[in-house]
C-alpha cells in the first residue's frame, strides 16, 4: 500500500484496482490532492504560456501577452528565448507544493509531475537539456537543485553547462534592475551546446528574466535555439 | 542580531545545528547526536521518533555528497537528513528570575475548585491527573493555582495543545494573570521561538524541539485531532518532559480506553460535569435526511435542512453547520446561498479563515458552514449547531461532543439547539448523546446545575 506524497492518505484506496504486475507503483499523490492543481488549458500566450482567458484584453496582443511583446522590443533580449512552456498555473496548491519541495526540501516530490514533464519535454524539440543552477551557498542550504531534481525525475539528461556567477538575491529588485544584472550566469562548457537546441528546465516562470539571462548566455555561447520548460507559470509583472 | 547566551538558548532543547543563530562555543556542556539513527534495526528520526520506512526518502545531498536519507514526517520543522546533527545542552539550567505569583481575582465553581486542588496536588507530588471537564466548564482557571505552585517551586511548566488557535488564545490569558513571568507562546513561525521561559504555551508539534525540559507538562485536549491520530505528537510530549515530571491532561472527551480506566479506578481523574454558568449542556437531536450526498449532487438540499436553516435565518439566530469533508461543503455552499447570499464556508486551508471567523463573531455571517476545524476552541456566544452527515467516520464521539459543546456557551444564552442530520445513526453519535446526557445527570446530582 502506498500513501499520497502530499496528504498521506492511502492512494490504493482511492485509485481502486491496479493491475497486479504494477505491484511497486511509483510514489504519487491522491486524486483529491491532484485536483487542487490547475493545469494550463485553453488559450495561452504563445511565448510564455500565460493563460490568456484570465488576462485583461488590454494586456493581450494577438496570441501573446504584453510582457512578451515588451521583451521582444528589448534590443538586448529580443529573440533570445524561443518560448516557455508551463504545465500549471501558480495557484495556492502549486505555491504550497513548490514551497514544500524547494524550500522545505522534500526531494521526493519531484516524482509528482515527472511524467508530465517528461511528456512535455518530448513535445519540445531539443538536443540538450540544462537546469537553472543555484549558487554554491543556496545549494548547501537546500541540499539539492530543484530544477535539476525535476529534470532527473523526468528522466532527462542534464548537461552541466551553466553556473551561477552571482547569488539569487534578486527577487526584491525591480524589473529594470534585474534586466541590467545580465551576467548572473556563466557558461562552463561551450562545446556541448554549440549549434544545439537547448531546453532549460526550471520550477517556475515568473517574470521570465532569469530564464532570459540564461538563454542570452547560451545563445552567446553558440546555442541554435533556447526554450524553457517550467512546472508553473507564476503571475509576473 | 541578538546574541543568545548558550545556556538559555539551548537548555531543554534539541535543535538542528543550522537552527542555532550563533557560532557554537567549545563547551563540554554542548553535545551533538546524529539526526537519524538506527533503533532495533529500523531507521529512526531522533527529533520526531518516526520509524516508518515509508516516511523517509532519499535525495542526492549536496552537503555530504551522498544519497542521503531524510525524514519526511517532521520536514516542516526543517529537514533532518542523514548528515544532520542535533545539538543539546547538558549543563545547568538557567535560573528562574521571574516572580510566579498569581494575580487573579476570579472565583472557581465547586467543580473547578475540586479540579484545581487535584491539579495542584499532582504538581506538588510530580503525579499524574486527568481533568475531565465539559466544554464551557472553565478548565483554564483550574490550572492557575497549580501553575503558581509550580513557578514558586522553581519548576518549569509547559501547556501543550494541538492547535495554534488555542496557543494564541491561552498565552495572553496566562500572561495577564502571571505578570511577573514572561510567557512564551510557541507555534510554527512564532516570534517567541528563541525565548527561554519558565512558562511555555506550545503546540504539541513544537514540543519536538524540546528534550527533557519541563517539570510540569499539561496537555490540553488530549483527544483532539491531530494529537490522537499522530503517535509522534505523543512522543513529543514524552520527550519534552523530564522523566519525573508532573503530567496533567485536560479533556472534554477522553477516548474509550481512558474512560474505562477512569471507571475502573486505574486513572486518577476529576470530572467537572457542569458548565461554569450552571446550565445544562444542550442535548443533540437526530434528524434523518436520507442520501443527502445524492441530493446535493442533484443540486438540492434535503428539506429538513433547508427548513432548519430557513427558520434560523428568519429569527436572526446565527448557526454553525459542520460538514464531514470540504468537497461536500463546497458543493452545498451555493445551495445554502440561495437562502441567503451572505452564508459562507470555512475550512482548514482557507486563507480567509481568520476573517470569516471574525465576521461570524461580528454577526455579519448568519450561517457558517465549516469542516471539523471549528469543532473546538472557537466560541460564539449565541448559536445553534448542526452536523450534516453525522454518519461520516470523521464524526467520532469526541468530535461530536465538542461540536455540540459550541452551543449555549454564554450565561446570557445558555440554550442552543444541536441537530445531528444523518443518513444512519452511528455508534459514535449515539454515544456522544449518551455522554452529554450523563454529564447533565451528574451535574444535577452534584447540585452544580440550576435546573
Ligand atoms: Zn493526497
Ligand atoms: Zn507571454
Ligand atoms: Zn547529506
Ligand atoms: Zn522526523
Amino acid at each position: 500500500m502506498s500513501s499520497c506524497l502530499l496528504c498521506g492518505e492511502s492512494v490504493n484506496g482511492r485509485l481502486g484496482w491496479r493491475p497486479f504486475f504494477l505491484l511497486e507503483a511509483p510514489p504519487s499523490i491522491c486524486g483529491a490532492c491532484r485536483r487542487q492543481f490547475e493545469p494550463i488549458i485553453g488559450e495561452r500566450c504563445r511565448a510564455c504560456s500565460r493563460p490568456l482567458a484570465a488576462l485583461d484584453p488590454a494586456f493581450i496582443r494577438e496570441d501573446r501577452c504584453l510582457d512578451c511583446c515588451r521583451w521582444e522590443e528589448d534590443s538586448f533580449y529580443k529573440g533570445v528565448l524561443a518560448g516557455n512552456y508551463s504545465l500549471y498555473t501558480y495557484n495556492e496548491a502549486m505555491k504550497d507544493f513548490i514551497a514544500r519541495f524547494k524550500y522545505r526540501g522534500d526531494y521526493i516530490l519531484a516524482q509528482v509531475f515527472a511524467g508530465e514533464i517528461k511528456k512535455a519535454a518530448k513535445q519540445l524539440p531539443h538536443d540538450v537539456a540544462v537546469a537553472i543552477p543555484l549558487s554554491q551557498e543556496r545549494l548547501m542550504e537546500r541540499g539539492f537543485n530543484q530544477a535539476e531534481a525535476l529534470a532527473q525525475a523526468a528522466g532527462l539528461d542534464i548537461e552541466d553547462v551553466l553556473q551561477r556567477v552571482h547569488g539569487e538575491k534578486q527577487s526584491k529588485k525591480s524589473r529594470s534592475e534585474r534586466l541590467e544584472a545580465a551576467n548572473v550566469f556563466g557558461v562552463k562548457e561551450k562545446s556541448s551546446i554549440c549549434h544545439k537546441k537547448v531546453l532549460i528546465i526550471d520550477d517556475i516562470y515568473t517574470t521570465g528574466s532569469t530564464l532570459r539571462q540564461a538563454a542570452y548566455l547560451l545563445k552567446q555561447a553558440g546555442a541554435a535555439e533556447v526554450r524553457a520548460l517550467t512546472l508553473a507559470r507564476g503571475q509576473g509583472t | 542580531m541578538m546574541v543568545f547566551p548558550p545556556a538559555s538558548f539551548l537548555s531543554g532543547r534539541l535543535l538542528l545545528e543550522e537552527e542555532i543563530p550563533f557560532p557554537l562555543p567549545d563547551s563540554p556542556a554542548i553535545q551533538k547526536l546524529p539526526g537519524l539513527s538506527k533503533r532495533n534495526s529500523r531507521l529512526y528520526c531522533e527529533r520526531c521518533g518516526n520509524n516508518e520506512k515509508e516516511r523517509f526518502a532519499l535525495f542526492p545531498c549536496a552537503r555530504c555528497q551522498t544519497e542521503c536519507l531524510y525524514c519526511r514526517h517532521c520536514l516542516m520543522m526543517g529537514r533532518i537528513s542523514g548528515c544532520s546533527r542535533l545539538v543539546y545542552w547538558t549543563g545547568a539550567e538557567p535560573p528562574y528570575e521571574g516572580e510566579g505569583i498569581l494575580h487573579w481575582k476570579g472565583s472557581l465553581s465547586e467543580g473547578q475548585e475540586r479540579a484545581s486542588q487535584a491539579v495542584t496536588q499532582a504538581i506538588r507530588e510530580n503525579g499524574e491527573q486527568l481533568i475531565w471537564a465539559v466544554c464551557g466548564a472553565g478548565k483554564t482557571e483550574v490550572l492557575f493555582r497549580g501553575i503558581e505552585a509550580a513557578l514558586l517551586a522553581n519548576k518549569r511548566v509547559c501547556i501543550a495543545t494541538p492547535r495554534t488557535d488555542v496557543v494564541l488564545e491561552l498565552a495572553p490569558r496566562l500572561q495577564h494573570v502571571f505578570p511577573g513571568t514572561k510567557v512564551a507562546a510557541l507555534y510554527g513561525g512564532s516570534p517567541d521561538r528563541h525565548l527561554y521561559s519558565q512558562l511555555v504555551v506550545s503546540t504539541t508539534h513544537q514540543l519536538l524541539r524540546f528534550f527533557q525540559a519541563f517539570d510540569v507538562m499539561i496537555v490540553d485536549e488530549v483527544d483532539a485531532f491531530p494529537y490522537s491520530c499522530d503517535p509522534s505528537l505523543q512522543f513529543a510530549v514524552q520527550k519534552a518532559r523530564k522523566p519525573d515530571a508532573a503530567l496533567i491532561y485536560l479533556t472534554a472527551t477522553p477516548n474509550e480506553r481512558w474512560q474505562k480506566d477512569c471507571l475502573h479506578g486505574k486513572k486518577a481523574f476529576v470530572k467537572i460535569p457542569a458548565r461554569f454558568h450552571r446550565q445544562p449542556l444542550p442535548v443533540p437531536q437526530f434528524s434523518w435526511i436520507g442520501n443527502w450526498k445524492r441530493a446535493v449532487k442533484k443540486g438540492r438540499l434535503p428539506a429538513s435542512i433547508t427548513s432548519w436553516a430557513a427558520r434560523r435565518l428568519q429569527v436572526n439566530k446565527q448557526s454553525l453547520l459542520f460538514f464531514p469533508h470540504i468537497e461536500w461543503m463546497q458543493q452545498a455552499l451555493p445551495l445554502f446561498q440561495q437562502l441567503d447570499s451572505s452564508i459562507a464556508a470555512v475550512h482548514a486551508g482557507d486563507p480567509e479563515r481568520k476573517a470569516k471567523v471574525a465576521f461570524m463573531r461580528d454577526q455579519k455571517i448568519p450561517l457558517l458552514l465549516s469542516t471539523t476545524i471549528l469543532e473546538r476552541g472557537v466560541t460564539f456566544p449565541n448559536i445553534d449547531v448542526a452536523v450534516i452527515g453525522t454518519e461520516d467516520e470523521v464524526f467520532t464521539e469526541s468530535a461530536l461532543v465538542q461540536i455540540a459543546g459550541r452551543a449555549g456557551r454564554s450565561a446570557d444564552f445558555p440554550d442552543g439547539e444541536v441537530r445531528f442530520f444523518h443518513y444512519g445513526k452511528t455508534r459514535a453519535a449515539v454515544k456522544a448523546i449518551a455522554h452529554i446526557r450523563q454529564m447533565n445527570k451528574e451535574g444535577l446530582e452534584k447540585g452544580w446545575l440550576d435546573r
